[in-house]
């Protein structure tokens, strides 16, 4: 058994190296640096662990929400719409030229809601409490209801999406195809799930009509977010496949370089469709309650550069990539629209919330904070990678080929 | 036993980080001048009030005719702070002596030349506005007992409750601490514990439930002398303080804060000036709850809409693979694929 055991280990987890080779194999620079952050992130959860979020983080009575929720939570989610806007195209519209994408959004929008569940756990103050919510106590009138749920299905949704790429690797056929008929109807159920949790996100600040800044509170808050979320996840699933193309490519020989760009294009349409409907509802939102008056000053101006250097510009890019076929336009194009995302997401939730306060008493997180968020950050790159490296995300597994 | 579990993971805490972690000192919070009532942690009072609601629950005691309220008439409170002390004393939070509350408001670097807020070891504060001929005028601040109360709705525990006294209560045996409520708080009310590591909980006024259900009046108004402070029924507190308007004309502005801000709430304010000049928000008088009401219905109807096309274009994906996996796929006869 013991034997049996270290075998399958050294199989599967270690590729078939022995645990030496391993290490040896690892010791690189990135994986030193990752190392580093590790350690930090790890100080930073030990130390918020003991003392609580007081010395640990900045927040106070006034600013109860910070990068964790911020950045961890509403930035991650919404770069995690790739899974549900691209996978469910593919899916359910049977664009099935895509399908080299389909595992590979899936995997990064799982990857990110199980770190993103991680890292909240340290925001909450009694996370130990997290079980009240699915079984003791339903606050059926608060928005964060509905997203702790909808996180909750949409994770486990990801999981029975991702199941049959694992069941492969561990060549188990018969799971693996029972999960595999279940795609189809995860994705389904994901799709209405993930819209549900995206809008509920921007419907979290649709009760802060006081201290969220009128240029970014709207009653079409929760319709902002869902809509950036699909951009947002299409311009990352561009920039992933990217990087993820160039970093394994020895694991795809056969792979057809132009049908890739070719892709990409598609992709890029998609974002510049998306990214004009935003642009046009957030012109009609500004004009419906008529928000002029606000375009004065500091915030009217962050405002308008949010609106025209992340929305605007990065639709004409899109636009014009798709028109003359120019990929690395595409890809500049998804790297500004994902930004821009950033940048909203990060205004809606620390930088115009409580605009009235002077810039000297805002929140700015603690290196704590910052080095928790790295941390988890880089145990989610260092678990994509070992999954990546193991099981047949971009590619086809050589004995399920024909299934595909 | 808590505190047990507590100690030892201070303990277990200070042996893993003696060296590197250290842990930022009261002291040194006192010098920056930040309120010490920041760092209390362990308050009993909200604990103490929901045990009450509960018990009344349980043995089905009927609610007062009508919800009770307080009227604050900022034109005769005169800074004496008595009610910031009678507070701390009734729910036993870190307290000073009654006479450095008193003393404060002729003391020149006084507590007032700050706006301050609750915090976790204050459920309220009296904070100094000077009006523009120079008179200072003492605003209270504490929890509104909103009629509506946003933090009940934005709760996805449940752990807030409006009583049918008045009062809004809060249990944190259920909290998960995840502080929503107090974004929802347009009064920016709820305060929470940050130097709890384990069990932080919100703390925030309680309106004395504990007094009031024994018929008695909150600890702040049984000791003002001013008679900045009256308690009552709701109804009556508003005809009272239109009274006052109406028989003192030219005193006061003829608004009464609360009466219709943000669906209503349980402490009214009636003012000699325009409140923005005091300190106060201009609300609308939409309830909180209804900012999220409108959205959750939106959003209900489109999870039960949108699965029935999604449903057919699943259902219309299988039979297509299916049809090709049968004319392509004779001899080997497994199972359908995915697409």
């Amino acid at each position: 058994m013991e034997r049996n055991n270290t075998s399958w280990f050294r199989e599967k987890i270690l590729m078939g190296r022995t645990l030496g080779e391993f290490i040896r194999d690892n010791l690189t620079i990135g994986n030193m640096i990752a190392l580093i952050i590790l350690i930090f992130g790890i100080y930073a959860m030990v130390y918020r662990l003991i003392y609580g979020l007081g010395p640990a983080t900045n927040l106070s009575d006034e600013y109860p929400w910070g990068i964790w929720i911020g950045w961890d939570v509403l930035v991650a989610i919404a770069l995690a719409g790739s899974g549900f806007s691209v996978g469910t195209v593919i899916h359910l519209f049977g664009l099935e030229e895509y399908h080299h994408f389909a595992r590979f959004v899936v995997l990064s929008s799982l990857l990110r809601y199980v770190f993103e569940v991680f890292c909240l756990l340290f925001d909450l103050g009694r996370y130990y409490n997290i079980y009240v919510m699915l079984i003791r106590s339903w606050g059926f009138s608060s928005v964060l209801f509905l997203v702790g749920w909808h996180f909750f299905l949409y994770t486990n949704i990801c999981l029975v999406e991702f199941a049959p790429a694992v069941f492969e690797w561990l060549d188990l056929k018969r799971v693996r195809d029972f999960f595999a008929k279940l795609v189809i109807w995860a994705t389904m159920f994901g799709a209405i799930i993930a819209v549900g949790h995206q809008s509920a996100l921007g419907g979290l600040y649709l009760v802060a009509p006081y201290k969220l800044h009128p240029l970014w509170y709207s009653a079409l808050l929760p319709l902002f977010f869902v809509i950036s979320a699909i951009f947002g996840g299409i311009s990352i699933a561009i920039i992933e496949a990217t990087i993820i193309r160039k970093a394994i490519r020895h694991q795809m020989k056969d792979f057809d370089e132009e049908d890739f760009n070719r892709k990409l294009i598609g992709l890029g349409k998609a974002a510049a469709c998306v990214l004009y409907i935003y642009l046009i509802l957030k012109l009609l939102d500004f004009a419906h309650y008529e928000k002029w008056h606000y375009l004065k000053g500091f915030y009217g101006f962050w405002y308008t550069v949010e609106l025209s250097a992340f929305v605007f510009i990065p639709a004409l890019m899109f636009t014009s990539a798709v028109r003359n076929r120019i990929v690395w336009l595409v890809k500049l194009g998804a790297v500004l629209t994902a930004f821009g995302v950033v940048v909203n997401r990060l205004n809606v939730s620390i930088f115009a919330y409580k605009w009235y306060v002077p810039l000297s008493q805002k929140y700015y997180p603690a290196w704590t904070e910052i080095a928790l968020s790295a941390g988890v950050f880089t145990l989610m790159v260092l678990t994509y990678r070992f999954v990546l490296n193991r099981m047949a995300v971009f590619y086809e597994h050589p004995k399920y080929r024909s299934e595909h | 036993m808590k505190l047990n579990r507590r100690e030892f993971l201070k303990g277990l805490g200070a042996l893993a980080g003696t060296l590197i972690i250290t842990k930022p000192s009261i002291s040194q919070a006192y010098s920056k001048g930040d309120a010490p009532s920041i760092y209390a942690t362990g308050n009993k009072a909200n604990e103490k009030v929901w045990k009450i609601y509960e018990e009344r629950k349980k043995k089905h005691l009927p609610p007062p005719e009508e919800p009770y309220a307080v009227l604050v008439d900022i034109s005769k409170c005169v800074g004496c702070r008595r009610c910031e002390w009678a507070c701390n004393e009734w729910n036993q939070n870190p307290n000073r002596p009654l006479k450095e509350f008193e003393a404060s408001v002729h003391q020149k670097p006084s507590v007032f030349d700050k706006i301050r807020r609750p915090h976790a070891g204050n459920f309220t504060v009296v904070n100094r506005f000077y009006t523009k001929d120079g008179t200072p005028l003492y605003v209270k601040r504490q929890c509104m007992h909103c009629v509506d109360p946003g933090c009940y709705s934005a709760c996805l525990v449940q752990a807030y409750r409006k009583t049918p006294e008045g009062p809004v209560i809060y249990n944190k045996s259920i909290c998960m601490g995840c502080r929503l409520c107090m974004i929802a708080c347009p009064f920016d009310i709820p305060a929470y514990e940050y130097y709890d590591p384990i069990t932080p909980q919100i703390t925030k006024c309680t309106m004395c439930y504990d007094r009031i259900v024994e018929g008695k009046v909150p600890a702040c108004v049984e000791i003002c002398t001013a008679g900045a402070l009256t308690f009552g029924k709701r109804s009556e507190i508003v005809k009272l303080a239109w009274e006052r308007i109406h028989t003192n004309p030219g005193k006061y502005v003829p608004y009464v804060y609360g009466e219709k801000e943000v669906g209503g709430t349980s402490w009214l304010y009636i003012s000699p000036v325009p409140f923005e000049e005091v300190g106060f928000l201009k609300l609308e008088e939409t309830p909180i709850p209804e900012y999220s009401e409108r959205f959750l219905f939106m959003i209900k109807l489109f999870e039960v809409v949108a699965p029935w096309p999604l449903v057919y274009g699943a259902y219309y994906q299988i039979s297509k693979s299916r049809k090709k996996k049968q004319s392509i796929n004779e001899e080997k006869g497994e199972g359908h694929g995915k697409k």
